[in-house]
């Protein structure tokens, strides 16, 4: 951009100040970060999620609780090995600019994705579709090679690698999306502006401040527009709770899509209901390094997982009550039951000091040798708490505990190299399927920060992967989990939580394991 | 004095690449990357980010055609807002840090001024503790501390302002962030003002035009008032840098969209693009305001003109 249309934007830009619209019945959420892009592509966070998904609808959608229902598919139909998805979109889709949905605009959406060019954050959500981990990585050139292909406008055909038990579920994600091919090759990167776009969900965005807000309005063009009671939303970018808060007990948010931690128990007595603290499909857990003494010895690490009082982390330490981890999987993946957990979880806390104790000193660590440990974590306070707690239920242990914060970007750029003894480290879902986690423990993966490595998981693992037949793969899972537990290959500490706080005029709210509330299922009263 | 501004902005030159270059090697010296997070990204994935990015290619390759770049005024793309260029983000957010900047600024200049004024005029008396006492509070209370009471005060308790947001910039919304912005400096500025002004109405003139039989509030508007003013000008540059360059916290507090957060936000990002452009901007923004105290000053003090 040269100096001058800068000039001319500014100017702009003054002028466009003092004219937002008005919407009646506008919802009002604070969503947290920015949005990088209105480009599904270029996405990676749960507050991009919420603007994407409510603006844009792939074949498969959430329903009120987050299921994978049918969206711009009607129908499909799934091979008998589970290779092949023949999807029959709805009659008369259209995009808000009036041009008809296709099964070409998926192809041209998939092949995009993968296409290295085009650098998509996480392109690898979509690898079970065949062909397109060698497209993306540049491997293969020809991204007509995906195995992706419109049989006609209304019919769409997509081949896997091998039988993938979550693939609809990971349909609903936003590399998924449709993406209007038309306006793609008349603007090129001009087409998320917001007088070229055209979107095919329940919304369309209407104007974007960055650092502000984004506001949608309802999208008469799309299929389910007659039951979608809500005109539009604005979604305020506002990363600080407390000041978001004070803003929603003024009446000027109707949903915060997290709360300030300190301010749950002044909730729970005042406004009682309106703060929703549900489990979700997210781990917190710490990482030990396990090239190098002490934590090559499943002794010690055993130990320290042992004496992390997880009971008292939720309700006292963090004050919004997360549910003790005593798994690797949380509970509620699909199809996968109950998970295992560690064979001591019931032990009252001072036997499992007690145990831990004549663990170590099994393992050469007494009085007389003590262990000195450095444990990192990513500069936050709620991070901050959760390591000051744990260090001093190291110490009766004789443990030394050094806490080292670094800022995020850092934290993770170590932790990928390997530089750590012990490092807090957490996971949410991407999809609904517990080998998500399961995979964080695989030899040779860049994110098992710990380099956990068992021939036996590893092997148990493929074996899942290939296995084609769900309850015997769901098992060879639950094996895994449990020689990972018996390994204690990490520290699990805690599910997250969704912390959200509604105003009681939002009706049709319901908490899910993926805190996932598409505005289309919402209504307003005053 | 046209001569003097041309040469003052050609000095600028050599002075920002230096910063540039500087900022550009440093940032690269800090550990962990744009694509770095809580969801580590596979290499390939993280490869094609740096080939759009063009991150790939050798460091002195992406530093001469960022220079580059910037000699033709482009600053490059936002690692995290895709949609929108550096240049562009800037030019959306620095109307509203210009406004509230802008206000803010005014409100320093004229509390601080009649508070400096007051507190000389009716030194050691009553108004003049009182006066001192709030501006004490004004310096050591942190903003970060004063937009929550004000906010908790004037939008839930007295329920009298809007708690936060742009609001179409309805002065509602505005009161709360430019009282935040200006108080610290409505407090330096009325030192520097009462401690100016006190020594000027001791010199030897203004006991002349008292002699002459001039009322005081004359001997103060004519002949005190200009001479006290220069410490005050002084302090206007740094501090119009300061308000027009905006404030992350009150922007934050507020949920106000102005470019105070684009720097701290773009270091801990590793928005390399971003930090760069802020960079370059608040550099031109505050060598334009130096040279306008400078020129400010020579009409305020014949010396200077020489």
């Amino acid at each position: 951009m040269s100096v001058r249309p800068l000039a001319l934007v500014t100017a702009l830009a003054l002028c466009a100040i003092g004219t937002t619209p008005l919407h009646a019945r506008t919802l009002n959420m604070q969503n947290g970060g920015d949005l990088t892009s209105m480009d599904p592509h270029q996405l990676s966070g749960d507050w991009e999620n919420r603007i994407a998904g409510d603006i844009f609808e792939g074949l498969i959608t959430e329903d009120i609780q987050a299921e994978p229902i049918p969206g711009q598919a009607e129908s499909w139909e799934i091979s008998e090995d589970g290779i092949t998805y023949t999807f029959t979109l709805r009659e008369g889709l259209t995009w808000s600019d009036g041009e008809p949905v296709t099964a070409d605009d998926f192809v041209f959406a998939l092949r995009r994705l993968m296409d290295p060019a085009n650098a998509a954050d996480y392109a690898y959500l979509q690898y079970p579709i065949k062909n397109a981990e060698g497209i993306n990585a540049g491997e293969i050139e020809d991204v007509t090679q995906l195995g992706v292909r419109a049989i006609d406008e209304r019919t769409l055909e997509i081949e896997l690698e091998r039988a993938t038990p979550y693939f609809l579920g990971a349909l609903t994600h936003y590399t998924a999306y449709p993406l209007p091919q038309h306006v793609l090759e008349e603007h090129g990167d001009d087409w998320v502006k917001m007088e070229n776009i055209a979107v095919n969900g329940a919304y369309k965005p209407i104007e974007w401040i960055p650092g502000s807000h984004v506001l949608t309005e309802k999208n008469p063009s799309f299929h389910d527009a007659e039951n979608v009671s809500i005109e539009g939303v604005k979604f305020f970018t506002l990363e600080d709770q407390a000041a978001a808060f004070k803003r929603y007990r003024a009446g000027e948010f109707d949903i915060l899509t997290d709360l300030p931690k300190d301010q749950f128990a002044w909730m729970q007595e005042n406004i009682p209901g309106q703060a929703r603290v549900e489990p979700f499909a997210g781990l917190y857990y710490y990482v030990v390094n396990q090239t190098e003494p002490p934590f090559d010895d499943a002794r010690v690490r055993q130990a320290f997982s042992m004496a992390v009082n997880r009971e008292v982390i939720g309700p006292q330490v963090l004050g919004t009550g997360e549910i003790p981890a005593y798994s690797w999987v949380p509970p509620g993946m699909a199809g996968y039951g109950e998970p295992e957990t560690v064979d001591w979880m019931e032990l009252p806390y001072p036997e499992k000091v007690a145990e831990a104790k004549a663990l170590l000193e099994a393992a050469g660590h007494g009085p007389d040798n003590p262990l000195s440990v450095q444990l990192r974590y990513n500069t936050n306070d709620n991070h901050k708490r959760v390591a000051v707690a744990i260090a001093s239920m190291w110490k009766p242990l004789g443990v030394e505990v050094e806490l080292y914060n670094t800022e995020t970007k850092v934290h993770y750029d170590e932790l990928s190299r390997g530089i750590l003894q012990i490092a807090r480290a957490g996971w949410l879902a991407d999809y609904n399927d517990a080998d998500n986690f399961l995979n964080l423990l695989k030899g040779g993966v860049d994110y098992n920060y710990g380099r956990y490595q068992s021939d036996e998981y590893d092997r148990l693992m493929n074996e899942a992967t290939a296995e084609p037949d769900a309850d015997k793969r769901i098992e060879l899972l639950h094996q895994a989990e449990e020689v990972a537990l018996d390994d204690s290959a990490a520290i699990p500490i805690y599910y997250y939580l969704s912390e959200n706080v509604v105003s009681p005029k939002v009706q049709g709210f319901e908490s899910n394991a993926f805190d996932i509330h598409r505005t289309r299922w919402l209504s307003l009263t005053d | 004095m046209l001569g003097y501004a041309f040469r003052r902005l050609l000095t600028t030159i050599p002075v920002l690449w230096i910063a540039i270059t500087a900022c550009f090697f440093i940032l690269r010296l800090a550990p962990g990357g744009p694509f770095d997070g809580e969801r580590p990204l596979p290499a390939a994935v993280k490869a094609n980010l740096a080939a759009y990015y063009g991150l790939d290619d050798p460091l002195l390759v992406q530093y001469f055609s960022y220079l580059g770049g910037v000699l033709r005024g482009d600053l490059g793309p936002s690692f995290t807002t895709a949609d929108f260029s550096v240049a562009e983000q800037i030019a959306i957010g620095l109307p509203y840090t210009l406004i509230i900047g802008s206000l803010a600024f005014v409100l320093a200049v004229v509390l601080g001024v009649l508070a400096g004024v007051l507190g000389a005029l009716y030194r050691d008396r009553v108004a003049d503790w009182a006066i001192a006492a709030l501006i004490l509070l004004g310096l050591v209370l942190p903003n970060f501390l004063i937009a929550p009471i004000l906010q908790l005060v004037f939008g839930l308790t007295l329920d009298w302002l809007p708690v936060g947001g742009w609001g179409g910039g309805a002065l509602t919304h505005l009161v709360m962030p430019v009282t935040v912005l200006a108080l610290p400096h409505i407090a330096r500025i009325s030192r520097l003002m009462r401690g100016a002004l006190i020594e000027v109405m001791n010199g030897q003139f203004i006991r002349t035009a008292t002699a002459k039989g001039l009322s005081r509030a004359t001997v103060i508007r004519r002949h005190a008032l200009k001479p006290a003013l220069t410490p005050v000008v002084s302090y206007l540059g740094p501090a119009a840098g300061y308000l027009l360059t905006g404030s992350i916290v009150v922007e934050t507090i507020f949920g106000l969209p102005g470019i105070g957060r684009y720097f701290i936000n773009a270091a801990l990002n590793r928005d390399y693009g971003m930090v760069l452009g802020t960079v370059v901007f608040y550099m031109v923004l505050i060598v334009i305001l130096n040279l306008l105290v400078d020129l400010l000053y020579a009409w305020l003090d014949p010396k200077v003109r020489t």
